[in-house]
């Protein structure tokens, strides 16, 4: 391109200007980055949702618990492959910012109805073999720096008080980079053990596997109608649906997130297009001398288009490459208070076609004034 | 041969014939060229003189193609540019004409090199051919040790003439010069019209200049002024009675 250094000789004309252009554009794109991935993080649950599982939850509110003589009744609804049940434990381990999930599993079951989250065939054996055992979730594991072997209390909270002891037998981790690497997992008869009796048998919520997704809808109609009017009515959902309705907890999250990119996106396009119009009407008389020689309009339009471009690709990369740097170590930081923040390619692609955009229609409305200039008039000017 | 009065034949290099100029403002009306006719054959040098607010560059917009005329038409070459589309013009510009400002109107990112190729970049030519070019047209103004010079690196008189490798560069038809001098000190300004008159002299190169000053108007083969809207021969040419008061 035999115009290449003329663009560039434009670009370089005020070098503090173009740097600011070009940061505005690499912090813009590093938030857009932030909010998408925070963004994508909270509504992961439903992307990885598995098709085939019901939650079942009491109809009143999820911390109603449902009986656990409601899982033989299950399994005989037709379509019902698989039947397993959780408990949240909500224990303290050292301090209250040591925030875990910890689940009372059923380890009969729970291997089946999560195939995604691994674990190996020995571990889950001396998992089983160990009433005070537990399986953890490899982040977890690696933020405290937990091993094989090792003696963890966690304080009990809603079950009663006082330390309960686990022995760590097992990781687990996630077939995909999205699941969720950081649950506890305990074991039911231990748990039964210890809980005061006026809270024995009872199940924080049933997970159900149907034989086919197409029934999944049909399915849980006909578990909540097996229970209704029974003293623990039933709400049950597909694990999409359950995974928004969580969502739903934090607020509109992806509302405020959708705002605040809408703001930063709409500021850059008045920063820069604002730049742009002053370097092209600083310009006035020299786009007119490139006319007067025999430029046409349409490559004086490009010219102005073709910088607003490069700075938008160069702050916009910059923004995306300071984010991809940035972001896992932010994950780090913010170990186990988020779900995993993870800098998806289609995060990169959207952020990079944003930023094309924002550079050509910041460059459009200088650029069609350049073309409209009217030599004799822009020569008269000066 | 430079005729006023029409008379000039189909052959002439640039014929204007009946040219009108009017411009509205605020609901009056300035009627700048009327009825301006002209003929300028190939290698003649002509300065068009006339007081402020004559007309002189809204004459030379129009004939560089850079203005459109309110009635009338001009020729060059044999191609009537009066009724040529925006963009057709904006390509007859490139080929035919080259510009010479009073404020030289180079590019202040360029160096004098890169401001001169610039013509050249809207050609087929190849790298090599273009640098050949600007080689030579830079080395015919004088300036071939500057070629990687600035314009803020230049002084006035090199900036024009810079200016004039630029307006050369691509062999136009004519050059056209509004007030070359006009910001030049008088030794400077006599370098530029020395390189004018031998662009003339030794290249054949036809040349239509606006100058406010005598002196630099006597430099040119005719002088014509610009009165009430048409172009009027001087009574008493210029250059004879320089002559005259020599011989004395
Ligand atoms: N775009 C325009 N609009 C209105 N009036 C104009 C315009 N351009 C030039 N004029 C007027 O036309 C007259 C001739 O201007 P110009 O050709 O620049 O004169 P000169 O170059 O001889 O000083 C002046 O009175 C000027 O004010
Ligand atoms: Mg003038």
């Amino acid at each position: 391109m035999k115009f290449r250094r003329l663009i560039f000789a434009n670009l370089f004309r005020k070098k503090i200007r173009l740097l600011l252009t070009i940061g505005s554009f690499a912090v813009a794109l590093f938030l857009f980055s932030f909010l998408a991935v925070v963004r994508d993080a909270f509504s992961r649950g439903a992307d990885i949702a598995s098709a085939d599982r019901l939650f079942v939850i009491n109809r009143t509110s999820i911390i109603n618990p449902i009986p656990l003589s409601y899982r033989d009744k299950m399994l005989r609804i037709p379509g019902v492959k698989m039947v397993t049940h959780d408990n949240w434990f909500g224990g303290v381990y050292q301090d209250e910012k040591n925030f875990f999930p910890q689940f009372v599993v059923d380890p009969e079951n729970q291997r089946q109805v999560f195939p995604e989250l691994i674990v190996s065939d020995e571990e889950w054996a001396n998992f089983l073999k160990d009433r005070q055992g537990a399986i953890v979730g490899v982040r977890t594991a690696e933020r405290f720096g937990w091993k094989i072997g090792d003696r963890i209390p966690l304080k009990a909270t809603i079950w009663g008080a006082g330390n309960w002891e686990f022995n760590i037998d097992g990781f687990y981790h996630g077939k995909r980079p999205q699941d969720d690497e950081t649950q506890f997992w305990m074991q039911w008869d231990f748990f039964q053990e210890h809980v005061p009796d006026a809270l024995k048998g009872q199940v924080g919520w049933y997970i159900v596997r149907v034989d086919s997704p197409d029934d999944a809808v049909r399915v849980a109609k006909n578990i909540d109608a097996e229970f209704a009017n029974s003293p623990f009515e039933t709400k049950t959902e597909t694990e999409s649906a359950f995974a928004a309705s969580w969502v739903k907890q934090f607020g509109n999250i992806r509302f405020l997130i959708l705002s605040i990119g809408t703001v930063v996106f709409f500021t850059l396009l008045l920063v820069t297009g604002n730049t742009m119009a002053i370097s092209v009407r600083e310009r006035t008389a020299e786009l007119a001398v490139f006319k007067a020689i025999g430029y046409s309009d349409r490559k004086v339009l490009f010219f102005v288009l073709a910088e607003s471009l490069a700075i938008a690709i160069v702050g916009g990369l910059l923004g995306l490459l300071l984010a991809g740097l940035a972001i896992p170590v932010l994950a780090n930081a913010l170990n186990g208070m988020l779900p995993q923040l993870v800098l998806a390619p289609s995060v990169f692609a959207l952020g990079f076609m944003t930023a094309l955009a924002v550079g050509l229609a910041s460059g459009l409305l200088p650029g069609l004034g350049a073309m409209r200039l009217q030599i004799v008039n822009a020569l008269r000017r000066i | 041969m430079v005729r006023v009065d029409g008379s000039g034949g189909s052959n002439s290099l640039i014929g204007v014939r009946g040219l009108d100029k009017t411009y509205h403002r605020g609901g009056g009306e300035i009627r700048v060229l009327q009825g301006l006719n002209l003929d300028v054959d190939k290698s003649d040098f002509v300065a068009f003189m006339g007081p402020s607010g004559s007309g002189k560059t809204t004459l030379l917009n129009l004939l560089g193609g850079l203005d459109v005329p309110t009635r009338g038409n001009i020729t060059v070459a044999g191609d009537e540019i009066t009724h040529m589309s925006g963009h057709k013009l904006t390509e007859w510009r490139a080929r035919h004409v080259g510009f010479v400002f009073q404020m030289y109107n180079l590019i202040p990112v360029l160096t004098a090199f890169q401001n001169v190729e610039l013509p050249l970049l809207l050609t087929k030519l190849s790298k090599a051919q273009r640098r050949n070019h600007v080689e030579t047209a830079l080395g015919v103004v004088g300036l071939a040790d500057r070629m990687s010079h600035y314009p803020r690196q230049l002084s006035g008189g090199q900036e024009q003439r810079v200016a004039i490798a630029r307006a050369i560069v691509a062999d136009p038809t004519f050059l056209l010069c509004d007030e070359p001098t006009g910001d030049l000190d008088r030794q400077s300004a006599d370098e530029i019209m020395a390189l004018i008159e031998r662009l003339v002299r030794e290249y054949g190169k036809t040349v239509l200049m606006v100058t406010h000053d005598p002196v630099v108007a006597r430099r040119a083969g005719t002088t014509l002024h610009l009165e009430k809207g048409v172009l009027v021969e001087s009574a008493e040419p210029e250059r004879v009675a320089a002559g005259g008061r020599h011989e004395i």
